[in-house]
């Protein structure tokens, strides 16, 4: 079992520390964020190796920091074996929202991938089906988003009250 | 010309199940491509009962008022979706919850775990042209239902409970009736087992089909019965604890193959029934320890305005690890909810285990996850 700052220098020994950064709100549990270009070398490693074994993907958020103009994921990991948690956070800018997927290390993330993309516009790299989930494929606009405007018609129907 | 006609014979029928089916649970569309009577694919089509909860919830702006909504997530389970929202809020205010309240909240979702786990395997039996079991189900349900109704006024959108407290009281003959229920449920746990558990036509439908591997449920973030049905002892009760359900004794029941293959439907089915003996024991132990005297509105804070950070509350469902994301930014309404609902993994890992499945076969495997759409779609 390991807190966050053991995890954090874990990782900061295997990857560099210009990337990884650990941070702690005033209430609730630290997270620690990385650069996304890494996130998929840093999923792995976080899953397999022997210290850490995070084998279970709890959550992957989206959200949208219309103050920085930035769209974030966060990831929420679990490991069973081992019995600790981490939430890791990606930030990215706004008109270039890419974050390389993590499909192929936790399913999970296959669904939630497509709800963050249909919820906020994250756009995941290398997802096998990177299609709108709760809403409509021909919607517009992502809802999630703090500056989202409803769109009046859908298919010829009226969308508000 | 002869590949032609091997991949005219081979051709692949594409066939919709849903909207709306008498065994998809709720308003859900699942593209089958079979060939023949085997499936090879299944694509799920959600988000017919998207109601942007996520959105409400950040642009309500009181934390207390997201409360009503998050029972209408898993509307057959609304009290553990308010007991893991309460927790979550009460984590971020950083407040001590009265013993009553403590009590009241044990007692009332443990409850609510029966009813809900009583429509699904009610609706699974259904599914499978069982339908006398249903009916007992419901007979059972509608009691538990009664007590919530004398308590809280709604028989299945309580809003019954808030940070740091109750709404009311529990009624006078709270603990009375909830013991008799206890009392009387005990033998009919048996009886459902008699007439369905053990039936031989249900057994020959739901043994071996539908096989989770216990890895293959991890990597997909499976949780609660699902997992427990493929041999996992995870429950969060246990193994993540919150509120005060360190202080029970209770087992967790796991699937262990005993009538076809480990994680088959069956496994999955009878985690629910022995489930619901363990929230028996829990609530005799609770209706045994509840304090009589108490105010269940002095913890209720004035002002629900917590620091600046994040947290994620997790907390056992009767379909699984229901987890809150809550990013506060000092305001009086949270910056980001993000519901983690069971439903909603378990539905995503359908297209792996029926791949080979029979056609008859999946409408078991849908049944087996338990899965409610309102959830799934929030």
């Amino acid at each position: 079992m390991k807190n966050a700052e053991e995890i954090y220098e874990i990782l900061k020994d295997e990857f560099g520390e210009d990337s990884l950064e650990l941070h702690s709100g005033d209430i609730g549990s630290p997270w620690i964020t990385a650069g996304a270009a890494k996130i998929k070398e840093i999923a792995k490693y976080l899953r397999d190796d022997s210290a850490l074994l995070f084998n279970t993907l709890m959550c992957l958020s989206g959200v949208h920091y219309p103050n920085e103009e930035e769209l974030g994921v966060t990831y929420h990991l679990h490991s069973t074996n081992l019995h600790h948690s981490i939430a890791l956070k990606v930030r990215v800018p706004i008109d270039d929202p890419r974050v390389p997927s993590v499909e192929s290390i936790w399913k999970t993330a296959n669904w939630h991938e497509r709800e963050a993309w249909d919820m906020v516009g994250v756009i995941f790299d290398g997802h096998p089906n990177h299609k709108r989930i709760l809403c409509p494929d021909d919607w517009e606009g992502h809802p999630l988003r703090k500056d989202y405007v409803q769109q009046e018609f859908y298919q010829g129907i009226t969308t508000g009250e | 010309m002869e590949q032609v006609i091997n991949e005219i014979d081979k051709r692949q029928m594409v066939i919709n199940m849903g909207p709306q089916h008498p065994s998809t649970h709720g308003v859900l569309r699942l593209e089958v491509v079979l060939e023949g009577e085997i499936v090879n694919e299944v694509r799920p089509n959600i988000g017919y009962l998207h109601r942007c909860f996520e959105k409400y919830a950040e642009e309500v702006g009181d934390y207390s008022k997201v409360i009503p909504y998050t029972d209408r997530m898993d509307y057959v389970s609304a009290m553990n979706q308010e007991h893991g929202y309460v927790v979550a809020v009460e984590r971020m205010l950083e407040i001590e919850v009265p013993e009553r309240v403590e009590y009241i909240r044990v007692i009332v979702a443990e409850l609510q775990r029966i009813a809900s786990h009583l429509l699904g395997i009610g609706a699974f039996g259904l599914d499978l042209g069982a339908f006398t079991p249903f009916l007992y189900c419901f007979i059972e349900r509608e009691k538990v239902l009664d007590i919530f109704e004398k308590t809280t006024g709604a028989r299945l959108l309580y809003n019954y409970m808030a940070p740091g407290g109750l709404m009311r009281d529990v009624h006078e003959d709270f603990k009375s009736d909830t013991a008799e229920f206890v009392k009387t449920f005990r033998p009919k746990i048996k009886e459902l087992n008699d007439l369905l558990s053990y039936n031989k036509i249900f057994i020959d439908r739901t043994a071996n089909v539908g096989v989770l591997p216990v890895k293959v449920a991890l990597n997909y973030g499976a949780s609660g019965p699902v997992l427990r049905g493929s041999g996992m002892e995870w429950d969060l009760r246990k193994n993540d604890p919150y509120s005060i359900y360190d202080r029970f004794d209770f087992e967790i029941p796991v699937g262990k193959g005993e009538l076809g293959t480990l994680g088959d439907c069956w496994d999955r089915y009878i985690v629910r029934v022995r489930e619901m003996e363990q929230s028996l024991r829990i609530i005799e132990q609770a209706l045994d320890g509840l304090p009589e005297e108490g105010d269940v509105f002095e913890g209720i804070p004035k002002r629900v305005r917590p620091k600046a950070g994040e947290i994620y509350t997790r907390t056992e469902t009767p379909r699984g690890e229901l987890g809150y994301y809550i990013i506060s930014d000092k305001s009086g309404g949270p910056f980001r909810v993000k519901a983690r609902a069971p439903s909603f993994v378990h539905l995503s890992l359908l297209p792996s285990i029926s791949k080979g499945a029979m056609i008859a076969d999946l409408v078991a495997i849908v049944g087996s996850i338990d899965i409610v759409l309102g959830e799934v779609d929030r």
